[in-house]
């Protein structure tokens, strides 16, 4: 190696640990910009939906010229590289060397659970706009964390009883991604499911690593009345075309949370999707105003239209900022910010009205959706209305809270041979 | 009922092996000529789908994907050959290793050109829907797989067992050094093996751009898959890449269909087996 | 006479001591896991660079202690000492397990089946709910109590913490590649047949070298699961060990050292790079090839040799 090169070397070397060592000093002065984290992630397999969930942010923060109560607001972005190694070490830097006065975003439940004990042992407040790992609002609900999205099971119980009540079917086979949040779907339908008089017959686990469906599609029971599943992002796209391929669609109606026909996916999925049932707190096909503003204006932005991701950061945008007006911009009370994020409560957001409950989660309308083709391309459209669903359904609390975390065992197969 | 169930597997299995076999064959070949293991195949496979969606997206030519994934990305496979690792000739180490740089660089490339979303390649309508006997279904694609990899397989076979050329590239997988000694241009072979290993797993990876799609991180999510053939069918091998996407496709779809609760481990169950009995794989070389 | 390298490797690890307190949290946050990777990536420099067999598989060894770690502090409260000899011993008895597979195979096969075979780690990671919770991952897991008048939860304490590990471990690997047995395995790394013919016990040699860098790996587990106070089956996945390879493979193979620097150098370019640009790991890849072109025997062999 020459002398040139190892002068380049060790320069480069000397700036790799100088620079990030010599952090600017922090401005906590009244008039500073507020300054909010935004943690997702933004590299690696999950970074489509990072993008999704920026392009949401920074419209709000456009469209309100990205100030509010008098004070610029400065959004500082970090990749949490979609693990929750990375997400503690960004929180670190966003909340111990840019003074962050909140922190928001994060995608996968591991990530939302990693960060609980930071930010509780930090006090600074938190919004978890897509994390929706049931327990975070539930058995372990954190201080400082408000969730301005969703928790997985919400939208199945209304779908369970809704599918009592609006179809024939009794006997149900599940197939789901083999972790939590596949369980909190599945067994969130089945709790009200089976309560009502119905079934579940059958419960498949698909890893997430996965290519070839072809044994657990042959896997189904043929003899149920429907199917419902769980899947997101590739994994929906390659299962529902493989499930047609298997000739099932069509025969064996398919009942799914959410995420399966999100629209990150389901522009690029073709007929196969077509008469898809799925429940969610949002759809792009919602006729609201304030979604059909939101909508056209973000297809306008991201050059694709909107998933649940970007609404979801979208209005979480809009909920801090609404908290940060109720203290009049003094976000530097971090007591006093929290306390204004937990008294929330708008009735026009894009996916409707959502204020929230005594542990942190919203209360709002739950969507029946169907998908359909519209004008020529694939959307949500809504079927059915649930309004002012939380995340207890309608159980107490309390007693909702007396039965375990729903889990690969539980709600147990009972009608499964 | 029964006898559905296990031809509509076998079938399954079998046409999962036939794409394994594109990936696995073409590294196989690699190995033998190259003594490297390239970790950047799984990128080949991904950057084929990816290149493949442009085609398609552009001219709607089914045929031209194919060849067009395959030809660009044998092309990044002799640049990368030619420019880079003939640099480190001899210290296989430090070219396996080059390789891993390269798969993280195709990864982060892909996700710049193409985005996060996951695709699926628009198929022909020839090639679309179902053929039906009686009760079973063979997914036409699938068929289309099976007798594409069959096709291909039948042709390398030919053409290294009965032309000069592949008389050229048996003699340098052989013993390189004995070729080079009477007269075959390894390096150039070489070269050519490494494009040829490209280009069939870039054509693997527009083929299963209809059937698994196209998606990041599917460069180090196939392979392992790529892997386990190759343990199991021996480095080097023709034959073994052969027999060896057979089994793991076999063998995995049964693992997954009738022992579910293991759904995670089907893949290195043979693996495990064929170390225990035979470390080198059923036909390989050292 | 102390040797020039062990002044080297001590004057580093001062020099961050002393460093370390006037530095502002982030900093001091990325080295305490500069000190942590660092010992994996030495653990993995016995295996590659001292031994010559190439591992995909080592982050496995790394999860299942940082796992041990948080099961044992979350289920059962264990003290620091216990999860501490139970991680690396659990880490060390999966070596051992895996090795008896591994070792059977030479090179090439090598690396693909140490890569399949942590690919069965993860598996098991995602798989075993009931031990591991899955995907949801382990939460809680608290800073061990020593009984110093400094708590470890404190980010300084637990640096000094960290990096006594660290060199604690640098210190033992370096007495062991220097032993005899660590010369036989260099010997083996050049030519495993001259061996053979000279009656050393080749088989034995690479199967020791597989478990004691397997436990070494998860000796740095049990502090990641600490500093981290979470465990998932991220810290199990492939990109963990193929990074692991990179940092070996940049820093120097084959000096302990080298790994070390290797790992610092990762975990800083890591974090510093993905601030400007979301390009991180293409660049991360650019740096590497030009390393092994220009620089093949590692940032510090190429150091070394200017200085000869």
């Amino acid at each position: 190696m020459t002398r040139i090169t190892t002068r380049i070397l060790a320069l480069v070397l000397l700036a790799v640990f100088v620079v990030p060592l010599s952090a600017p000093p922090p401005t906590t002065a009244q008039g500073a910009p507020i300054k909010i984290g935004f943690l997702a992630p933004m590299s690696g397999a999950f970074a489509q939906v990072g993008k999704d969930m920026l392009n949401g942010t920074e419209l709000y923060l456009d469209e309100i010229g990205r100030q509010a109560a008098g004070r610029k607001i400065e959004l500082i972005v970090e990749d949490d590289e979609g693990t929750p190694a990375a997400a503690l070490t960004k929180s670190r830097k966003l909340v111990e060397q840019d003074k962050v006065h909140l922190l928001t975003g994060g995608q996968l439940a591991n990530v939302g659970y990693a960060l609980q004990p930071f930010i509780d042992g930090n006090g600074i407040p938190a919004t978890y706009p897509v994390i929706a790992a049931d327990d975070i609002t539930q058995r372990k609900p954190a201080k400082w964390i408000v969730r301005t999205g969703w928790s997985t099971s919400q939208p199945m119980h209304p779908f369970a009883e809704w599918t009592i009540k609006n179809t024939k079917y009794r006997k149900v086979a599940a197939v789901a991604m083999d972790y939590a949040f596949g369980y909190e779907t599945i067994g969130g339908f089945q709790h009200v499911f089976e309560e009502q008089g119905g079934q579940i017959v059958q419960k498949i686990w698909v890893p997430l690593n996965t290519n070839d469906f072809a044994p657990f599609v042959a896997q189904i029971r043929r003899d149920a009345d429907a199917v419902l599943v769980l899947f997101t992002g590739r994994l929906a796209l390659q299962f529902v075309k493989q499930y047609q391929e298997a000739g099932l669609q069509g025969k064996l109606p398919i009942l799914s949370g959410g995420t399966t026909t999100d629209e990150s996916v389901l522009p690029q999925m073709g007929d196969e999707a077509l008469g898809v049932i799925s429940a969610l707190h949002y759809s792009q096909a919602l006729d609201l105003p304030a979604n059909q503003k939101f909508s056209k204006a973000f297809e306008a932005k991201a050059g694709k239209i909107s998933s649940y991701y970007s609404e979801a950061t979208y209005t979480n945008m809009r909920w801090i900022v609404e908290a940060i007006k109720a203290v009049s911009g003094k976000v530097e009370d971090r007591a006093g910010l929290l306390a204004a994020l937990r008294k929330v409560d708008i009735k026009d957001t894009a996916r409707g009205p959502i204020s929230i409950d005594a542990y942190g989660n919203p209360i709002q309308n739950i969507y029946v959706r169907k998908v359909e083709r519209v004008g020529g391309r694939l959307q949500n459209t809504v079927i059915a209305t649930i309004p002012n669903v939380s995340q207890f359904w309608t159980y107490k609390p309390e007693d909702y809270l007396k039965r375990p975390l729903y889990t690969r065992d539980y709600p147990p197969c009972k009608h499964c041979q | 009922m029964r006898a559905e169930f296990w031809i509509t597997q076998t079938f399954n299995g079998l046409s999962y092996g036939a794409l394994l076999f594109l990936l696995a064959s073409g590294l196989s070949l690699i190995f033998g000529v190259m003594r490297i293991v390239n970790l950047a195949h799984g990128s080949y496979f991904l950057l084929g789908g990816y290149i493949g969606l442009s085609v398609i997206w552009r001219t709607g030519s089914f045929p031209l994907a194919l060849l067009g994934g395959a030809a660009a990305v044998a092309l990044i496979g002799i640049g990368m050959e030619r420019l880079f690792l003939r640099r480190l000739a001899n210290q296989t180490l430090g070219q396996v290793l080059m390789t891993i740089g390269f798969a993280l660089i195709f990864q982060d490339l892909a996700l710049l050109i193409w985005g996060g979303d996951p695709y699926s390649l628009p198929l022909p309508a020839a090639l679309s829907g179902v053929l039906t006997v009686g009760e079973l279904r063979f997914p036409r694609y699938r068929l289309f797989i099976l007798a594409l990899a069959a096709l291909i397989g039948a042709a390398l076979w030919l053409a290294l067992d009965r032309t000069r050329v592949g008389a050229m590239i048996r003699a340098a997988v052989d013993d390189a050094e004995m070729a080079q000694g009477v007269g075959i241009r390894v390096p150039t072979v070489s070269m050519g093996v490494f494009a040829l290993g490209a280009f069939l797993a870039a054509l693997g990876g527009v083929i299963g751009g209809g059937f698994l799609g196209v998606y990041p991180s599917l460069d180090f999510e196939i392979l392992p898959y790529a892997f386990v053939v190759v343990i199991v069918g021996g480095l080097g091998s023709l034959p073994g890449a052969m027999v060896g996407s057979v089994l793991v496709g076999l063998l995995d779809n049964f693992g997954k269909a009738l022992f579910p609760e293991l759904a995670y481990f089907t893949l290195f169950a043979p693996m495990a087996l064929i170390l225990a009995l035979r470390p080198t794989g059923l036909f390989g070389r050292t | 006479m102390i040797p020039r390298r062990v002044l080297a490797g001590l004057g580093a690890a001062a020099l961050a001591g002393l460093v370390a307190p006037a530095l502002s949290a982030y900093p001091l946050t990325l080295l305490t896991q500069a000190a942590i990777i660092a010992i994996l990536a030495m653990s993995l420099d016995v295996l590659l660079g001292y031994t010559g067999l190439p591992s995909l598989g080592h982050a496995a060894y790394f999860g299942i202690a940082a796992y041990a770690v948080g099961i044992l502090t979350t289920e059962y409260q264990c003290a620091f000492l216990t999860c501490l000899v139970s991680g690396v011993a659990l880490a060390a008895l999966t070596a051992a397990v895996f090795g008896l597979l591994a070792i059977r195979a030479s090179g090439t096969y090598f690396l693909m089946i140490t890569l399949a075979l942590g690919m069965v780690v993860w598996g098991l990671a995602f798989r075993w709910v009931s031990m591991t919770k899955g995907d949801n991952g382990i939460a809680g897991v608290p800073r061990p109590e020593l009984g110093l008048p400094w708590s470890l939860s404190a980010p300084l304490p637990f640096f000094y913490f960290a990096l006594a590990a660290a060199v604690a471990a640098w210190a033992v690997l370096g007495l062991l590649v220097r032993s005899p047995f660590g010369m036989g395995l260099q010997g083996i790394r050049e030519s495993e047949s001259r061996m053979r013919a000279l009656g050393y016990n080749v088989w034995l040699h690479k199967y020791l070298a597989f478990v004691i860098a397997g436990a070494f790996a998860g000796f740095a587990g049990v502090f990641w699961a600490y500093y981290n106070g979470f465990v998932s089956p991220a810290d199990v996945q492939l990109v963990t060990s193929v990074e692991t390879l990179l940092m070996v493979a940049l820093g120097g193979p084959g000096t302990l050292a080298g790994p070390a620097l290797g790992a610092t150098i990762i975990v800083f370019l890591k974090n510093f790079v993905s601030v400007y640009t979301k390009r991180w790991l293409l660049i991360l890849g650019a740096v590497y090839i030009g390393v092994i072109l220009f620089a093949p025997r590692g940032v510090l062999g190429a150091l070394r040799r200017r200085s000869t």
